[in-house]
């Protein structure tokens, strides 16, 4: 296959950025995405050009650390992650445009990495269970039914990419927010921290500059783990019921 | 409480969707109580009178139909101030377009601000033109409406401004409505096709039942 790559490129994260072309040619279909721009960067290295920096890890679609815009589609075409992703979705003599996600809590760090930092302060504001350390407790003294673990693990899935933030209109964290919210309060585990977990991961997601949720439905379009946008009206729910509480004192 | 209400992006939603709902059952009864011009004047005219005398005799004269108008004015200006102050902060937290666009979301969606600001105008020319009679085509008369109705739309602009305004409300409630759901928690796997269908069934009938009033007297149904 031959391509015609529009790849953003931006030095630092005070430089601007702009779009530049690359011709790739020799790509197999076989090949993930990342593995065509890996031979995009053997080119440009040999080239003596600085390579096109992008954020990857496990290759295998459970890290979350690839993350790319590609065609206007956060992840590209398929519902998966970008590592995921193979070159048998596009055809010979495409063009394809690769952008880094854009929001105002992800700045752009080089090219098409974005710092995403903002999700970890999100989780460290309440995104865990405190649990007394010692031996590992009996896995019978606490029975966690069958509908309430199902609801548990499909948020879980969460990876922490930030496709859901890319795909928004308003560069919203409520989706990630919500998976996470989610996967601890339906637990006996996160029962102890349920009202202090929602109110201040919600805090914590306005205060990085984050936007609202308007219901446009793209995050969880683009979401490669399937988080479901009821996600967001359950975690509001928690959010009013906390705010209830908490203001009854 | 470590925050209001009012300083969380969630809390704002919760204004937004509470009044909003306050102000689309107003809009329910205002669109059936608009319906009766179709039995004739004695009706419509009765039914003006009937408002300024709800509530009595515990309620003295128009008492009930302030609070209404009240109640109103409150919505209005805390769904505007909510939506203008989330509107910024959504724009603010996506500052750089992407290059490659794509338009995913439904025209009801993307609608919600300008649909929000045209009903806003078209609130203020509303009543500057049927209850304070103002900017009124005809010699509007109080407690006429009958007339007063007939008078504006038989003005091309009346007709105009009038049927894109109820046209944009229907988007809009289409959107809003089922978004207000979702910020008050209601949505659910289970529960959203219902909410949808009903946010369409109600965005539909508020349009239908608006629009036939101009094209009731465009007809000469009403005359």
């Amino acid at each position: 296959m031959k391509l015609t790559l529009r790849v953003w490129r931006q030095k630092n994260a005070d430089a601007d950025g702009g779009m530049s072309t690359y011709e790739v040619d020799g790509i197999s279909q076989d090949m993930s995405f990342l593995e065509m721009l890996d031979t995009l960067n053997e080119e440009l290295i040999l080239r003596g050009d600085d390579p096109v920096a992008f954020d990857h890890d496990c290759r295998e679609g459970i890290c979350g650390a690839c993350s790319l815009v590609i065609n206007g589609d956060a992840h590209g075409p398929e519902r998966t992650t970008t590592c995921q992703l193979h070159m048998r979705s596009f055809r010979d003599g495409d063009t394809i445009d690769i952008e880094p996600w854009r929001a105002a809590a992800f700045p752009v760090v080089k090219d098409l990495v974005v710092d995403r930092s903002a999700f970890d302060r999100i989780i460290q504001a309440g995104g865990y269970v405190s649990v007394p350390t010692g031996a590992a407790p009996e896995a019978h003294a606490t029975p966690v039914p069958k509908a309430d673990a199902d609801a548990a693990f499909e948020h879980a899935e969460c990876i922490g990419c930030g496709a859901c933030v890319a795909a928004c209109p308003n560069g919203s964290a409520m989706l990630f927010t919500s998976a996470k919210v989610n996967h601890l309060n339906v637990l006996p585990q996160g029962a102890p921290e349920r009202e202090t977990r929602v109110l201040d991961m919600v805090g914590q997601m306005d205060d990085e500059g984050f936007g609202g949720c308007t219901l446009t439905g793209e995050c969880a379009t683009a979401c490669p783990k399937g988080i479901p946008l009821p996600s967001i009206a359950a975690m509001n729910r928690e959010w009013l019921r906390a705010t209830r509480k908490v203001s009854r004192g | 409480m470590p925050r209001t209400i009012w300083d969380s992006s969630v809390g704002k939603k919760t204004v937004m969707a509470v009044s909003g709902i306050v102000m689309l059952l107003y809009l329910v009864a205002h669109m059936i109580g608009n319906l009766k011009i179709f039995f004739g004047p004695e009706d419509i005219n009765q039914y003006a009178h009937w408002l300024r005398t709800m509530g009595a005799p515990v309620l003295h004269h128009e008492w009930a139909l302030w609070l209404v108008r009240i109640v109103l004015v409150l919505a209005v200006v805390a769904h505007a101030t909510s939506a203008y102050q989330l509107s910024r902060r959504d724009i603010k937290a996506r500052p750089s377009k992407y290059v490659h666009k794509k338009a995913k979301s439904s025209y009801a969606t993307r609608t919600m601000r300008w649909g929000g600001i045209i009903l806003g105008l078209f609130i203020v020319w509303h009543i500057l033109d049927l209850t304070t009679g103002t900017v009124h085509p005809g010699g509007f008369e109080h407690l006429h409406p009958y007339q007063n109705i007939i008078d504006t739309f038989s003005t091309w602009y009346g007709n105009v401004i009038y049927i894109v305004a109820v046209v944009a409300l229907g988007f809009h409630v289409r959107h809003g409505f089922w978004s207000a759901a979702q910020t008050l928690g209601v949505g659910s796997a289970t529960r959203d096709r219902v909410l949808r269908a009903v946010a369409d069934v109600l965005a539909v009938l508020l349009t239908l039942g608006f629009v036939a009033v101009p094209v009731g007297v465009m007809t000469g149904v009403v005359s």
